[in-house]
């Protein structure tokens, strides 16, 4: 099978509210900056682009579409579109390139989640009879998920707010992200409780921004003479929506994929987990089996900085860094969607 | 180099104006469920689901992949949710197929569907945005000054919609599973029709439907074991192209002419009215269909209409290119399955398999599916051969 | 417990989102030229074409539109509809002409209601000016063109639509 490489990543710094810019201007300056990682010009340049992106974040029906005005797709270009985080846009791109139609492919995803009101735009996601006219907001739904952890005396509030002290000190050198600092895990147990048993902290930010990645077959990516990683595997699997019918301490379909993509064929050096709640990055850890000599979201994670449908790119994107840097020589990227981690994906990356 | 393709097995539902006997995982579980049964496997046969849709606010349920993955089998396995607007249908085939065409899946199930009397489907085309005119009258709204241009370009006579409104419809009255059931109609009745959005009549254009389409997609080795004779994918292609820039050629998208040239290329098709026994193409309002015989190298520039009104697209004139047997988008019109529509009934005519509008002995057949303003473009080309 | 219970079949789950929506950063510009009545689109730094109204780039080259270019706000009919239904929420009376027209100086369209006119003799090619609503009605809006009416021009030929100066069509 053919080998594919990353070969650009890029993404905005991730802010509350991005102001008077539109989904057009949200995406166009981290595309150009990532065609010009690899010496591009526009979305001519490469063989296939697919992007990911949710409508009801800005509430407009085809919100994707105003992304196409920033590829400079005349003539026209092959493209589609996910309405999911991007990692899933990866994934098809993956296809494509493995089917032999596309050698190169731009992947981007972007969201505007600060005109609505996030958490309750995410209980629409839910079966529409039974669960959505309930309202129940996404914080809601990990707040019920952390209650059952703590009840079963499979984590404590400190470690909670352990992960929350070191994502916010880890996310210092990432000049990308939202919320970053010291702040001792003592002094976020002195705050209150947000959605109990959750505080504001053990939730991720609100965001808005985009990220942007280019992958090649590795002949291409020699070509282009750019450092690339190799995505060695990579693959995805989903669980039953039914809360009560699954073990939300647990997460199966992560441990599914990370074994299918083949995670465990080596040393995994760093893992970029896409964890919106504090115990859910504990959840994943341990349902990847990842021990000491893993370093855990050393961008600070999706804690720092929630990019809505690009978040799961973002993760592969970070360990592309650390990979091309030097820093890491095998990590994983872990992406997410639906309530509590119904839905997840595993990428894992090598060095060259 | 990709790896060979084949549907081994097509299930639809019935297309009508509310199901109000299922809900909508139930709508997708009978596509689905048929389209087993076609091939005759399980749920345990399929490695992946990939499904479909218009936007969410059609049924006001964000991301359904999540909720559906119960009623499709595929807790355990992966998902993904294709959404390229009102092609989106036939994308979704083709992300499908490429499962299957990277040889990363043997054997993968997909589904569109649309449920759209449960949300207003005119309101999430055109819900009001602020600082905008809030003049969108439809889909309709949008289509008639661009068919008014080709009108005007080509010098067609004025009763070249109406034709294409009454031979789809007859079409669609061979077929049990078409919405709209008019045996009886008549080019007096189109023409009597409300005018809409002038050039366009209400008989002209197409009803709102809910719906689902479901196929079964499988490798080389799967598809000579399954028991029915296997739709061969000898190409697909997509193209995109902006809605609006300066120059815009929005009668003739070149989008969708470069989407053709790609698909006959890789099913060695040079000459598509010849090459080709028939054609599932996504015309939702009757002018499109000489539209897009131009567009799709059919005919050429402004002559598109001339096939048209010479009977060359009917099944019941004996034409020898028959376009949209199945009563196409005219006759059924759940937004997001239309274009998996198009692309299942040109499997079934080439599998010998579409009942009473059959196009005998057909070989070779075209799905096309297109979204958004006339710039996503989704076509696939099946056979009743491998090559 | 009665022995005929009706089966529920169907339930009214109404959705109500807010959101604060705010315009980009070229419509603004564009938005705020039009509270001051002026009619004016933004050039394509690699192409030149001017789009009215601006949506951030120059779709075509990908990169983002920069100059404000002043229009005319006259235009000229590019295509049309005669609207027989009526806009939810809009109290316009059907039938009704929507038109595709270009403003003069820009190189697309836009669309924008047709009035004053006889809805039987609009046709492609015609020259149409904005009519305003009262100065102290203006907003952020292009509402603050209340529609376009014809006006004693000569037509302009088809091939000439959409690549007229600002200065317009002398015939």
């Amino acid at each position: 099978m053919k080998q594919i490489a990353i070969v650009a990543y890029q993404q905005s710094d991730s802010v509350s509210d991005v102001g008077a810019v539109n989904e057009v201007e949200l995406i166009m300056p981290v595309l150009a900056r990532t065609f010009k990682q690899v010496g591009l010009n526009n979305a001519q340049d490469v063989d296939f682009v697919c992007s990911g992106s949710c409508d009801y974040l800005q509430g407009a029906a085809f919100a994707f579409v105003a992304g196409v005005d920033a590829l400079g797709a005349v003539p026209p270009i092959k493209e589609s579109h996910v309405e999911m985080d991007a990692a899933w846009a990866l994934y098809e791109s993956i296809l494509k390139i493995r089917m032999g139609q596309a050698d190169s492919a731009l992947i981007y995803g972007f969201a505007k989640s600060s005109p609505g009101e996030l958490p309750i735009v995410l209980s629409q996601q839910l079966d529409p009879y039974y669960l959505a006219p309930l309202w129940i907001d996404s914080i809601s739904m990990a707040a019920l998920q952390a209650r059952l952890m703590l009840d079963q005396s499979l984590i404590t509030e400190r470690d909670m707010a352990e992960v929350v002290s070191r994502s916010r000190r880890n996310a210092m050198t990432n000049p990308h992200a939202q919320l970053s600092g010291n702040i001792s895990v003592d002094d976020l147990l002195a705050q209150p409780t947000y959605v109990s048993p959750l505080r504001k902290s053990d939730c991720c930010p609100i965001s808005d921004g985009a990220s942007a990645m280019i992958i090649a077959t590795v002949e291409q990516a020699r070509e282009w003479g750019v450092p690339y990683a190799i995505i060695s595997g990579i693959d995805h699997c989903i669980e039953t929506h039914n809360l009560g019918m699954r073990d939300l301490t647990d997460s199966v379909s992560t441990r599914t994929a990370a074994k299918r993509a083949g995670m465990h064929s080596g040393k995994v050096d760093v893992a970029e987990l896409y964890a919106p709640f504090s115990h859910q990055e504990i959840i994943l850890t341990r349902a990847l089996g990842l021990g000491k000599e893993t370093t855990i979201n050393p961008s600070g994670g999706v804690l720092a900085g929630n990019l809505m449908m690009a978040s799961g790119l973002s993760r592969i994107g970070e360990v592309f860094n650390r990979i091309v840097s030097g820093a890491a020589q095998r990590g994983i990227a872990h992406a997410t969607s639906g309530p509590c981690l119904q839905h997840n994906m595993v990428t894992v990356l090598e060095k060259a | 180099m990709a790896n060979l393709a084949a549907v081994v097995g097509i299930g639809q539902t019935k297309y009508t104006t509310k199901r109000l006997d299922v809900s909508i995982a139930g709508l997708v579980r009978e596509a689905a469920v048929n389209a087993l049964q076609d091939a005759d496997l399980t749920w345990d046969d399929i490695e992946a689901v990939i499904i479909g849709k218009a936007p969410d606010m059609f049924e006001g349920v964000i991301m359904p992949e999540a909720y559906l993955t119960d009623a499709l089998g595929c807790n355990g396995k992966p998902m993904l949710r294709v959404h390229t607007a009102g092609s989106v249908g036939g994308s979704t085939a083709l992300v499908a197929a490429s499962h299957v065409q990277s040889g990363m899946f043997k054997r993968v199930l997909t589904v569109s569907f649309e449920k759209q009397s449960e949300s207003n489907a005119m309101w999430a085309l055109s819900n009001p945005q602020p600082f905008s005119t809030h003049l969108n009258a439809g889909a309709g709204g949008y289509f008639a000054p661009i068919i008014r241009e080709y009108m005007r370009r080509s010098k067609a006579p004025y009763n070249v919609g109406i034709k294409v409104a009454v031979k789809d419809r007859l079409h669609g009255a061979r077929n049990p599973l078409a919405h709209l059931q008019k045996p009886d109609i008549t080019m007096k009745e189109v023409e009597d029709s409300f005018m809409l959005w002038d050039p366009i009549r209400f008989l002209e254009s197409c009803p709102s439907s809910d719906g689902a389409c479901a196929m079964v997609i499988a490798n080389e080795e799967l598809a000579k074991k399954s028991p029915k004779p296997p739709a061969w994918i000898r190409g697909g292609a997509m193209r995109s192209e902006p809605t609006t820039f300066a120059g815009r050629n929005e009668v003739n998208p070149q989008a969708g002419r470069d989407c053709a040239a790609d698909v006959y290329k890789q099913a060695g098709i040079t000459n598509p009215r010849k090459d080709l026994d028939c054609a599932e193409v996504y015309v939702p309002f009757s002018w499109y269909e000489p539209m897009w015989l131009e567009n799709l190298g059919f005919a050429p520039v402004g002559e598109g209409w001339k096939l048209t009104m010479e009977g060359a697209t009917s099944l019941d004139e004996g034409g020898d290119i028959p376009w949209n047997c199945s009563g196409g988008v005219l006759s059924s019109n759940p937004i997001g399955a239309s274009g998996m529509i198009r692309f299942a009934e040109a499997a079934r005519q080439v599998r010998g398999d579409a009942g009473a509008h059959q196009v005998e002995g057909a070989k070779l057949a075209l799905g096309h599916a297109y979204g958004g303003g006339a710039q996503f473009f989704a076509m696939w080309v099946v056979g009743s051969q491998k090559s | 417990m009665s022995d005929e219970q009706e089966v529920i079949t169907v339930i009214n789950a109404p959705v109500y989102l807010k959101y604060n929506f705010t315009a980009g950063a070229a419509p603004s510009r564009f938005l705020s030229q039009l509270k001051k009545g002026v009619l004016a689109g933004q050039s394509c730094p690699q192409c030149a074409a001017v789009y009215a109204p601006p949506r951030g780039s120059c779709p075509a080259c990908g990169v983002p539109t920069k100059e404000d270019v002043v229009l005319s706000d006259k235009a000229t009919v590019q295509s049309f509809t005669i609207v027989s239904i009526p806009i939810p929420n809009n109290p316009i009376q059907p039938p009704f002409v929507i038109a595709n027209v270009v403003a003069d100086g820009a190189n697309i369209s836009f669309i924008h209601l047709l009035s004053e006119c006889v809805n039987e003799d609009v046709h492609i090619g015609q020259r149409v000016q904005a009519v305003w609503k009262p100065q102290e009605e203006w907003t952020y809006a292009m509402d603050n063109i209340r529609y376009f009416k014809p006006i004693d021009e000569p037509d302009v030929p088809v091939e000439k639509i959409g690549k007229l100066p600002v200065t317009g069509w002398e015939g």
